[in-house]
Formats: C-alpha cells, structure tokens, sequence
C-alpha cells in the first residue's frame, strides 16, 4: 500500500501532501485533547507495533502479499486524532529510513492510511459498537469488522489519487477493481490482526482502551476526574 | 499513583514492558520469515501494468533501505536488526512526541 514515488504526478502529490498535512494539524490539536499523561505512552506503544507488524507481509493470493495498515487498530486503542498522528510517524520513518514509500508520495501515503484508513474504520467502529451488545468481545469485533472495511477504503483513496493524477493512462475502473479486490482479502489480515491485539489489550488493560473507556465512561455515575 | 482501577490486570510496567518486547520480537526476528511477495499495490501494478512508472527511492541507496543493513551479509541479521532500528526509533519518536503533546499546563481540561 505504500505509493512509491512516480505512480502520482507532482501535482497530485503536492496536494495531498496539503491534505495531509492539515489532517496532521487537525490531529494535533485532537489528540491533544484526548491524550493525557496516562493514555500518551499507549499512543506511543502502538506506533511501535504498528511499525512492527508492518513488517509481517502475510500471504494472502498467489503471488500476493499484504500487511497490516493498523489504522482501525491505532484508533480503537487511542482515539482517531492519535492514530492519524501514529500512523503518520511510522509513515514517515518507513520512507525516509527504510525507502518504503516514496518521499514526494509521502502526503499520498499518510492521507490514505493516516486519515482514511483510520476515519473509515473508526467510524464503522463506531456504528457496530452502537448495534452490537455492549461487552468487551463487541469491542474487539467492531474494531476487527473496521480493521477489515478500511482497507479497501484505503485502496480507494489511491484509485482517486490515480484517477486524478497517474502518470500511467489505463482505465480507473480496472484501477479500483482490481486495488478493491485484492485489498479485501488483505483486509480479512487486517481483521484478524486487529481484533485479536484489541482484545488482548483489553483483557490486561482495559482501562487504556479508547473505543473501551468511551463506551463505559457513558454508562457510569461521574468519575472522580 | 492511581492503583484503583478494577480493570488493570497488568501493573503500566509490565504492560508496556511486554508490548516492547513483543514488537522488538516481531520486527527482529519474525520478520524474516514475512512473505516477499509484492504487496496488494505492486501487484495491482505489475497485473495492471504501471509498475515502471514507479522512480527508484530517493535513499534506495541509505543503509537501512529495504529493510536491511548496508554490510550486514546473514539476510536473518540483517533485516532483524533493521527492525530493531525501526521500533527503538518508533519508541523514541512517538514515544516523546506523544509524551509531550499530552502534556497539559493546568489541570483545567478533561
């Protein structure tokens, strides 16, 4: 999923690399808010896997591998606005330390996986939270289900930078079938992946889990803070 | 300092403690063993027929690139260490950053 340098023109990338640029801007003064001096090192710990595990490509068809985005993962654990921020370091070393990912493709890559990936599974998160019965394996459920969703979101979010702004001329259409398909079968990893992570942190430390802490935090008489 | 919460299992030490271990273990030395096959992007590209349009990385070059270290000959030493490199530097930089971002002047928020 990381765009080299070359598929997207100069243009295009210049005006992702505003786009995210300013999802990052919004992300700090979010984060901000919803970060304190407890949930920060959980933040910083999920960077950490998120590199991690983005260097266990599984297999997922013949001759084709996939890896975890960890953008769904990221904003269950610490709320959407960290995860951008997450997501956006661990881009960002990739492409400068690891040349994964190109350097101009860098706005590309962090709006795809930093701000979509991450809205379009929180957001299904969100919703499934809201249906499903409220106990700690909905939780892991309703992450895995948006883990597995903001794949191809993501992939979406390429098709549109290829559609407008590829240097190559094939047709958009086979684009997004072909990037949809294929990253809905990474995304059942992505599924996988983040639902178990999400339950085992749950199960040790609950009380850091973002989508957790929101959720119960409505049903309980004022805490103390 | 707040020890009341029912819910904590693991005491913060040993929480992040582990999760450390368990990323300098995946990316040190399960990585390894990772697929090498071009992922979901490169072989829509190749399928598709773009894939020359990429531009070879600017630091293709730079000792870490692809996930190896210039000079380190044993493929397993190689990429393992560079996953090291990736997660302690992970953990400096997001690990000070959201440190410092969270950090609130007066207790006048929630």
């Amino acid at each position: 999923m990381h765009i080299p340098d070359g598929f997207i023109d100069v243009q295009t990338s210049a005006i992702f690399a505003g786009l995210a640029a300013a999802g990052v801007a919004t992300a700090l003064k979010g984060a901000r808010t919803q970060l304190d001096e407890k949930t920060a090192p959980l933040a910083g710990l999920t960077a950490v896997f998120i590199f991690a595990v983005q260097m266990l490509n599984f297999p997922v068809a013949a001759g084709t591998s996939g890896h975890l985005l960890g953008g769904a993962l990221a904003a269950v654990l610490v709320g959407p606005w960290a995860a951008t921020l997450a997501l956006a370091v661990v881009l960002i070393m990739q492409g400068f330390l690891f040349a994964d990912g190109g350097l101009t493709a860098i706005g590309l890559n962090v709006f795809n996986m930093g701000v979509i990936g991450v809205w379009a599974g929180y957001g299904i998160f969100l919703v499934l939270r809201k249906i499903l019965p409220k106990n700690k394996s909905s939780i892991s459920l309703a992450a895995a289900i948006g883990g597995l969703l903001s794949v191809p979101a993501a992939a979406v979010g390429f098709t549109i930078q290829y559609a407008m702004g590829a240097t190559a001329t094939f047709s958009v259409s086979t684009v997004l079938g072909a990037m949809v398909g294929t990253h809905v079968l990474i995304g059942i990893g992505e599924a996988f992946i983040t639902g178990l992570t999400v339950s085992a942190v749950l199960a040790s430390r609950s009380d850091l889990v973002y989508g957790w802490k929101n959720n119960v935090q409505k049903l309980e008489i004022r805490s103390a803070n | 300092m707040f020890k009341s919460w029912r819910s904590e299992v693991l005491t913060n030490r040993k929480f992040y403690l582990s999760g450390l271990v368990v990323s300098l273990f995946l990316a040190g030395v399960i990585s390894f063993y990772a697929s090498s096959s071009p992922d979901g992007l490169e072989k829509v590209a190749e399928d598709i027929g773009f894939i020359q349009t990429a531009k070879e990385h600017t630091n293709s070059k730079g000792t870490l690139a692809d996930y190896g270290v210039k000079g380190i000959e044993n493929e397993r030493t190689s990429v393992g260490v560079a996953g090291v490199i990736g997660v302690v530097g992970t953990a400096i930089v997001a690990g000070f950053g959201f440190r410092l971002l969270a950090r609130k002047p007066k207790k006048d928020r929630n």
